[in-house]
C-alpha cells in the first residue's frame, strides 16, 4: 500500500498531515515532516501537497551514489541512513521536491508510506491505493 | 516549562540599528504562559508612559504560546502596541500560519522596536533576521506586496507573510496587517503602527522539535482534541456556514445593526445570509495551520471588464460575519456582491472592516442630517446601498485629500470632536462597534473590555442565552462578564482560537499544559488569568483610561434592542461595579 494525494483541489491547508508525520516518528513540531503543504501562489489559488508519489523507479535511488536509497516494493524508497553520506543528489533528483531534509543529521528524509497522515486529514485529500492509480480527480 | 522549549526565546529587533538579539525569558513564559500575558509584561517592559503611538518608542509586540504547533486550534498571533487609534492599549489577534511560523521559527514573542528612515520588511528565517529595502513595495496593496515577498523569499508552506497596504502607510488610525492575503490584525491599528515604523512586511519561517513530557500521552490527548474538534456540534457552525451563519438569528432576533443602527433588522438580510453567499459565492475553504475546523470562506466573484465584451476577471474575496455586518447591514448594502466588491478594496488597502464600515455609516447618516455637505465629502452622496459612493469614500479616506476625510482617518471619535453628531456615533471606548445590538451585555461588554472588542467578554452571547432569559442585575451581569474574560486571558495566553473555546475547558487546559511542561492545575490558570487582566487594566489606567468618562451613544437607546433591560443609568452601574471590582486588585484610574 502506498500513500496517495487523491484530490489536491481539496486541500485547504490545514497542515494536519505534516503535524500527523511528526508524531508518527515521535516527535512534536515541523522539523522531521517528510509532508508538505504550501500554497500555489498564494492562498486564493489552492494548495500542493508535496509528498513521495511512490515512482516505480524511483530516481532519487538511481542518484544515490552509496546505495542508501533502494527501491520499496510498491513504489518509493527505504533510506539506509547509515550508508548515507548525505550528498543530497537524491534531493535534487526528485522533481516535486518530495525529498525533505534532516538538518540535524545533514541526511534526507522521505515518505515511508504508513498512512498514518492519511488519518488526521479531514477534508479526504489524502488517500491510501494498492498500486499508481490513474483516475485521481488531481490534475 | 522544559529547559529547552524554544517558547521563551525572545527575539529583539531594532528597526533603526538594523540589529537584533535574542533573550530568554523564563521569567515571563513561567508565569505568564505566552500570548496576551506574555504581550503584556513585554508591553509594560517596552512601552514608554504618555509615548505618541506614531512615535519611534511604542514597540510592536507579537506573541504565541506553549500549545502552538503541538496541539490543533492554538494557532493565534497576539499582537500588542499602544494603539494609535484609542490611545489606549492596542491588542489585535491573528491566524493564518503565523503563530506556527513564529513558533517553528524558534520564538514565543518577537518584539520590533524603534523605526526605519526608509521603507522595510523584514525576513526572519530561525535565527537569522534580514533587512530587506521595501522601496519598491511602498504604495502596493496588500496582495501585490504579499505577491511580490513570497516570490522573493524561501520557507514555502512554513512562513506567515504579514504585510500592510496603503491604509498602513498613510497612518490610517484603523489599518490593518494582513496575513496569509485574509488574516488580519484587524483592530485598533496595528497597520498604522507598521506604517509608522516605515515597516512594510514581516516574513517569519523555520522548523523545529518541541520537547513534551511524555509522547505516548501527547499522541494519544492529541487524538482526543482532534476528534472533538471534527466531531463535536460546538464548532459546527465554524465548520458548515463560517460566522456568517449569525446573520439570520442575530436578524430575526432583532439585533443586527442596520443603517447605522437606526434599525435592527435588515430587510435584505437573506441577500447577505451565510447561507447566500455559500449558494452563489463560495469557491473556496482555508484553514489556518493546525485547524481541522477550516472556517475561512472565499467567494469567487466574476465580473466582466467594464470595456470589453467577453472578459472576465474572477477575484477570491473572504467574507465573514463581522464584515458583513459592518460593510454590508450598517451600508443598506443591497446584494452580496456589493458588500464583495467593498470588502475587496478594504482588503486590498489593508484597513479594519469593522471600523471602516461604521466610520462609513455615520458619515452617510451625518449627510443625511446635513452636519456634513458636498464640501466635506467632495461631492459624494453618501447613501445607503451606494457602493461606488462608498468605494469613492474610502479611498479618500486613505488618500485624505480635505480636512473631512482625515478626519475620519481618524476614527468616528476623532470626527465627532470636530463635526459633532456624537448621538449617532458608534463607537465604544474609542474603537468602532462590533455587530450586536442583542441587549446590555453586547455593550456593556464592548465598554468595560480591556480592547473593547466583542471578543473580550462575548456580551452578545450572554445577551441571547442568559439575558433573554432572566434579568440580571447591572452588578451580576458584570460579574459574569468579567469571569468571561478572565477565562479568555487564559485562551489568549494559549493562543488558542476563541471558536474551539467550547473544546478548551480548564480541565483540559491545564492537562495539556502538563504535557507541554507547566505544572499549573485549575486554580492556577483561575490566578494567572486574573493577573493578567488587571495587568492590562492597569496598563490603560496607566494610559488614562477612565470608566467614569467613557461615552456612550444615545442611539443604542433609541432603537429598540430584544432584551428591553438597557438604559443609560443601567449601564452606569456596571460600569461602577468594574471600578470597584478593578480597585479591590488595587487598580485605580488617575
Amino acid at each position: 500500500m502506498r500513500l496517495a494525494v487523491l484530490e489536491t483541489e481539496k486541500c485547504v491547508g490545514c497542515q494536519l498531515c505534516m503535524f500527523a508525520c511528526s508524531r508518527r516518528q515521535n516527535e512534536a513540531g515541523l522539523a522531521k515532516s517528510c509532508i508538505g503543504v504550501r500554497s500555489i501562489g498564494g492562498m486564493e489559488r489552492g494548495f500542493s501537497v508535496i509528498v513521495c508519489r511512490a515512482c516505480e523507479d524511483p530516481p532519487c535511488a538511481k542518484v544515490c551514489p552509496t546505495g542508501a536509497l533502494t527501491p520499496r516494493d510498491g513504489g518509493g524508497v527505504h533510506v539506509d541512513l547509515e550508508k548515507c553520506i548525505g550528498c543530497g543528489h537524491c534531493r535534487e533528483a526528485c522533481v516535486i521536491g518530495a525529498v525533505f531534509w534532516d538538518d540535524e543529521i545533514n541526511k534526507p528524509m522521505i515518505c515511508i508510506h504508513c498512512g498514518f497522515c492519511v488519518n488526521f486529514c479531514p477534508h479526504g485529500v489524502l488517500g491510501m491505493e494498492r498500486k499508481k492509480e490513474i483516475e485521481h480527480a488531481s490534475k | 516549562m522544559q529547559a529547552n522549549d524554544p517558547l521563551s526565546n525572545v527575539l529583539y529587533i531594532d528597526l533603526s540599528k538594523r540589529t537584533f538579539e535574542v533573550k530568554r525569558r523564563d521569567d515571563i513564559f513561567e508565569r505568564y504562559l505566552g500570548g496576551t500575558g506574555a504581550a503584556i509584561k513585554l508591553l509594560h517592559e517596552e512601552c514608554p508612559e504618555d509615548c505618541d503611538p506614531y512615535s519611534p518608542e511604542n514597540p510592536i509586540i507579537f506573541a504565541v504560546g506553549p500549545l502552538t504547533a503541538l496541539f490543533p486550534l492554538a494557532s493565534k498571533t497576539v499582537a500588542m502596541f499602544k494603539s494609535p487609534h484609542t490611545g489606549n492599549l492596542g491588542e489585535s489577534h491573528c491566524g493564518g500560519r503565523s503563530a506556527v511560523a513564529i513558533r517553528m521559527a524558534g520564538y514565543g514573542a518577537i518584539v520590533i522596536k524603534d523605526a526605519s528612515d526608509i521603507p522595510i520588511y523584514l525576513s526572519i528565517y530561525g535565527k537569522h533576521v534580514h533587512f530587506r529595502d521595501a522601496t519598491t513595495l511602498w504604495g502596493m496593496g496588500s496582495f501585490s506586496s504579499g505577491r511580490v515577498i513570497r516570490e522573493n523569499e524561501t520557507g514555502e508552506g512554513l512562513r506567515t507573510i504579514m504585510r500592510i497596504g496603503k491604509a498602513g502607510e498613510r497612518l490610517v488610525s484603523y489599518a490593518s496587517v494582513v496575513s496569509e492575503t485574509y488574516r488580519h490584525f484587524g483592530r485598533l491599528g496595528l497597520g498604522a503602527v507598521f506604517g509608522s515604523k516605515k515597516l512594510k512586511a514581516v516574513v517569519v519561517s523555520g522548523k523545529s522539535s518541541l520537547p513534551v513530557v511524555d509522547m505516548k500521552l501527547y499522541r494519544k490527548t492529541y487524538n482526543e482534541i482532534y476528534n472533538s474538534a471534527v466531531k463535536s456540534p460546538v464548532m459546527k457552525k465554524y465548520h458548515d456556514l463560517g460566522t456568517s451563519e449569525n446573520v439570520l438569528p442575530l436578524n430575526e432576533f432583532g439585533g443586527l445593526p442596520t443603517r447605522n443602527l437606526k434599525e435592527a433588522r435588515f430587510e435584505k438580510a437573506e441577500e447577505i445570509s451565510g447561507e447566500s453567499l455559500a449558494e452563489h459565492y463560495l469557491g473556496r475553504r482555508l484553514a489556518c495551520s493546525n485547524c481541522p475546523v477550516g472556517c475561512i470562506h472565499i467567494a469567487a466573484l466574476r465580473e466582466p471588464y467594464e470595456d470589453e465584451a467577453y472578459f472576465y476577471k474572477t477575484s477570491m474575496i473572504s467574507y465573514d460575519y463581522e464584515p458583513i455586518y459592518a460593510l454590508g447591514t450598517m451600508l443598506g448594502m443591497n446584494s452580496a456582491k456589493d458588500y464583495l466588491r467593498l470588502m475587496d478594496r478594504v482588503e486590498a488597502w489593508g484597513i479594519d472592516a469593522m471600523s471602516t464600515g461604521v466610520v462609513l455609516a455615520w458619515a452617510t447618516e451625518a449627510q443625511e442630517k446635513g452636519i456634513i455637505s458636498k464640501k466635506e465629502t467632495l461631492d459624494l452622496n453618501l447613501e445607503w446601498g451606494d457602493v461606488q459612493s462608498y468605494i469613492a469614500a474610502l479611498r479618500n479616506i486613505i488618500e485624505q485629500p480635505n480636512e473631512f476625510y482625515a478626519a475620519l482617518a481618524r476614527g468616528i471619535e476623532h470626527a465627532i470632536s470636530i463635526y459633532g453628531g456624537e448621538d449617532f456615533a458608534l463607537a465604544f471606548g474609542g474603537n468602532e462597534m462590533p455587530g450586536y445590538h442583542t441587549g446590555p451585555g453586547a455593550h456593556i461588554g464592548t465598554l468595560i473590555g480591556t480592547r473593547h472588542s466583542h471578543l473580550d467578554n462575548a456580551g452578545y452571547s450572554f445577551d441571547q442565552k442568559l439575558l433573554a432569559k432572566e434579568e440580571k442585575s447591572p452588578e451580576d451581569l458584570v460579574d459574569i462578564l468579567v469571569e468571561e474574560e478572565i477565562w479568555r486571558q487564559i485562551l489568549s495566553s494559549l493562543v488558542i482560537c476563541f471558536f474551539a473555546r467550547g473544546i478548551y475547558s480548564p480541565e483540559l487546559v491545564s492537562r495539556l499544559l502538563n504535557i507541554a511542561g507547566f505544572e499549573v492545575s485549575e486554580e492556577d490558570l483561575d490566578r494567572i488569568g486574573r493577573e493578567i487582566y488587571v495587568e492590562k487594566y492597569r496598563f490603560k489606567m496607566r494610559e488614562g483610561f477612565k470608566l467614569d468618562d467613557i461615552r456612550i451613544p444615545k442611539r443604542i437607546f433609541e432603537t429598540p434592542s430584544p432584551i428591553k433591560q438597557l438604559d443609560e443609568a443601567y449601564i452606569r452601574k456596571a460600569l461602577a461595579h468594574v471600578k470597584e471590582i478593578l480597585a479591590q486588585e488595587g487598580v485605580f484610574q488617575n
